[in-house]
């Protein structure tokens, strides 16, 4: 499994996922940096990822809209705070209109910074998330609800169950 | 007396996984975890009508899984569990979203 780690911090709504890829460092950037590549790790196979603008760089922006499996889209735009190729990035994570890219409102949803290192040939990446609410964090899972579902159950059986 | 209180086990797991077995309701429960909300702004979130859902809401408080309170004209539903708890929970949820994305990472690496 290439997942190595996952931390959660529920006061500070926070993620962190460390994985380890077979590929180098400069390969996993590329990744990231070719929105073409990007759409098609994103999102899951029920809410495919469409990036219509992507910059990896800092003051950079990215729209990108995922689609559900009733033809609903769901926008959202990335503002690259910092860029340091292709060792990390960082950004702020909005929803927007998928066509008008009008932000939903004023607040990021999640700041969130992606790093990369060498690791035995490969890359070790790790992914930090900070959601601003619980309410955003809702709404994160709305998008990439048909995956959430089955884990959710599983939460709530287990909980019943201790 | 033992025997009826597998029954009644028996019985509450049947309510939860008929309750669960929705994908609306499921979808209610987890906004109501997530905080309070009357039955008619859940109502708006559906393509369905307002007794529909009404509907879908009683069957989760028969499962024990939400709780219904009346404030004025409005009923206010919660997931019966704590805040911290659904927290905890989306963010297990979160988890298994980015493990999904981990794999197609390590895949299309594999492949490309």
């Amino acid at each position: 499994m290439p997942v190595t780690d996952v931390t959660t911090d529920i006061d500070a709504r926070t993620i962190t996922i460390t994985a380890e890829f077979a590929a180098p460092v400069e390969r996993v950037w590329e990744l990231y940096a070719d929105p073409r590549q990007l759409e098609q790790v994103f999102g899951p196979p029920t809410y495919p990822a469409t990036f219509v603008e992507h910059e990896l760089t800092a003051g950079g922006t990215s729209k990108y809209y995922m689609t559900g499996p009733e033809g609903e889209k769901f926008g959202g735009m990335w503002d690259l705070t910092a860029v340091d190729q292709p060792r990390s990035f960082s950004f702020e994570d909005r929803f927007a209109d998928a066509q008008t890219w009008q932000a939903a409102d004023g607040m990021p949803v999640s700041r969130n910074t992606y790093a990369f290192e060498p690791s035995d040939g490969g890359t070790r990446a790790t992914f930090t998330s900070v959601y601003e609410s619980s309410d955003a964090l809702q709404q994160v899972l709305d998008m990439g609800m048909e995956e959430g579902a089955t884990e959710s159950i599983n939460q709530i059986d287990a909980f019943l169950a201790a | 007396m033992l025997s009826l209180m597998d029954e009644a086990n028996e019985e509450r797991a049947d309510a939860m996984f008929h309750a669960l077995s929705d994908r609306t309701r499921r979808d209610i429960l987890r906004r109501v975890l997530a905080g309070e909300h009357s039955v008619s702004a859940l109502a708006e979130r559906y393509d369905m009508s307002f007794a529909a859902v009404q509907k879908h809401v009683a069957v989760l408080e028969r499962a024990g899984l939400l709780t219904k309170r009346r404030s004025g004209r409005q009923q206010l539903a919660s997931g019966d569990v704590e805040a911290v708890r659904s927290v905890s929970s989306m963010l297990a949820e979160l988890e298994h979203i980015w493990r999904g994305r981990i794999d197609r990472i390590d895949t299309f690496l594999k492949e490309n």
